[in-house]
């Protein structure tokens, strides 16, 4: 029992808002001395958790062109094309970009988005290009609000698409965990199938909130005036 | 056969060229200490396959330590203007899309289609590697083609520009792979069996209602406090999906685990463990509500996980 403490660490942590970098190497060293585990075997853990995991954060290699792109204003000409799609709405084209990183994902394209690659550099921009448009200046607040509704549409995307995919990770978890452990043969097309109803349930809800953006963006403006 | 690892060679090196600006930047505020995070994460991603495990093990918790106990911050890097950007735009036009556009599109040629390249009768692309090698490659021409266009007059400029950006995500560049490093240590130490056992005993062994909501919520709260529903989905199955609801209620297996897997993902829109998806998006876009993401997520995966346990209900039992 006494191991879950390290959970507890986590949650503590978090919640006492501690940087988070501390307290998940706290909550791991912790759990692993109370497991039992060597130093010598935490460190390896460390490494070699480190080195399997080095994909993660391969995104960032875009950042040089992007930032380069952003010197030059690719920012403001993302801007500048919206403000002239007069029935483009700022939820409107993040419901569509929603729908792409859903489908580009189905098809195992997941790096094709992301914050490094679209958000940032196109996807938030076109956003809040549609919102000067209708509504002239943006307050900081409205910004914010936009922002966090353009990654969360690209987080959300890329979860409920790339699981109707054969070869993602979850899938073939799934099929290599259950076919190993209880001698099924479960294809992992017969899994990803499985994946498209909540894929599109997903679709029709985060798509109607944002379709609502539009309105709280503008009861947002309002208010200030 | 051209794998992945020179990619993180290109990674790492770029973390590195970034630290050693840093260190040349007299006004940071915290010049060395930042400076030394980034080039030992650099240095950290290149080695990666080459020094001893435990070796890489005390380098990473060392570079987290300088993070962790706040010894970084973010410098002022000189750019553009807003006018000048608003002029630059104006000029180059839609000119501007195409190296960030090349992006996608060669990653997706390369992921598409590498698998089909042979050199002599060999794979040129080891396999598994294509989606990541096709970002590598992406990344190189969208430089040279944004080099060609843009022509600045110091090439390297883009270094000091994907700088800025890189201190903007600053020590949440490393959550992620600190959070898989845990995932290992709490398997390890045997945290998933002890949770397996509790849940175990708790579950009611008649109400299929019951039992799939266990089922469903466990993956979800499992996977808020892992960071990743792969850590919650062995555990809560080997707990409950496979005895309970497919030994005992005769439960169709692939609907019940494919939609056990989603419920837990609706957890993962919930969880600042999740880093990679919820934390680090905030910081590259530079907000002041770190968290403001997360909050944004929580309406719909509330909604979408009531929709999973809907379905865990009826699909696999007909």
């Amino acid at each position: 029992m006494i191991v879950l403490l390290g959970v507890a660490l986590v949650v503590a942590g978090f919640a006492l808002r501690f940087n988070p970098l501390l307290v998940v190497m706290v909550a791991g060293i912790v759990s692993a001395l109370l497991g039992g585990l060597s130093p010598l075997h935490i460190l390896e853990a460390f490494g070699s958790g480190f080195a399997a995991s080095r994909s993660v954060t391969l995104a960032f290699l875009v950042l040089p062109v992007i930032g380069l792109l952003e010197r030059y204003g690719l920012q403001q000409r993302a801007r500048a094309l919206v403000s002239k799609a007069a029935s483009l709405t700022a939820g409107r084209l993040l419901v569509a970009y929603l729908l792409f990183r859903q489908v580009t994902a189905a098809f195992g394209l997941t790096s094709i988005g992301g914050t490094p690659q679209m958000v940032r550099p196109l996807i938030y921009p076109m956003a809040e290009g549609a919102v000067i448009r209708t509504h002239g200046a943006v307050p900081e607040a409205v910004t914010e609000t936009i922002k966090a509704n353009a990654a969360a549409a690209d987080t959300i995307g890329v979860f409920f698409g790339e699981d109707c995919f054969v070869a993602i990770g979850s899938v073939l978890l799934i099929a290599a965990y259950v076919n190993a452990s209880y001698h099924l043969k479960l294809d992992p097309l017969q899994i990803a199938i499985w994946a498209v109803p909540t894929a599109i349930a997903a679709f029709l809800i985060h798509g109607f909130r944002l379709l609502r953006l539009d309105a709280k963006v503008a009861r947002m403006i309002d208010d200030r005036r | 056969m051209i794998g992945a690892e020179w990619i993180y060679w290109l990674l790492g090196g770029f973390f590195f060229i970034v630290g050693v600006q840093i260190a040349f930047d007299r006004v940071h505020p915290r010049r060395w200490t930042t400076a030394a995070f980034w080039c030992l994460l650099g240095a950290s991603i290149c080695a990666g396959n080459l020094v001893p495990s435990w070796l890489l093990g005390a380098v990473v918790i060392l570079t987290a330590l300088i993070a962790g106990v706040g010894l970084t911050g973010g410098g002022t890097i000189r750019t553009t203007s807003n006018a000048e950007r608003e002029a630059s735009a104006a000029r180059l036009r839609n000119l501007l899309f195409i190296p960030a556009l090349t992006i996608p599109a060669v990653t997706v040629v390369v992921a598409l289609g590498g698998g089909r390249l042979s050199i002599g009768g060999r794979a040129l692309l080891a396999p598994g590697s294509q989606t990541l090698v096709g970002l590598g490659v992406a990344t190189i021409a969208a430089l040279v083609v944004g080099w060609s266009i843009l022509r600045p007059k110091n090439p390297a400029v883009a270094f000091s520009e994907g700088r800025r950006l890189l201190e903007a995500i600053g020590w949440a560049a490393l959550l992620p792979q600190l959070l898989a490093t845990l995932g290992l240590l709490f398997t390890q130490a045997g945290v998933g069996t002890q949770v397996g056992t509790i849940v175990h005993h708790i579950v009611p062994e008649h109400s299929r209602v019951l039992a799939v909501l266990v089922y469903a919520l466990g993956m979800a709260a499992f996977t808020i406090v892992m960071g990743n529903a792969f850590a919650a989905f062995p555990i809560m199955t080997a707990a409950v999906g496979w005895p309970i609801l497919v030994q005992q209620m005769g439960a169709n297996p692939a609907p019940m685990f494919a939609i056990g897997m989603l419920a837990g993902f609706c957890g993962t829109l919930c969880t600042p463990m999740a880093a990679n998806f919820n934390l680090v998006p905030p910081a590259l876009l530079e907000m002041r509500d770190r968290y403001a993401q997360i909050k944004t997520q929580i309406p719909t995966a509330i909604l979408l996980f009531a929709v999973n346990v809907g379905l865990m209900l009826i699909v696999p039992f007909r």
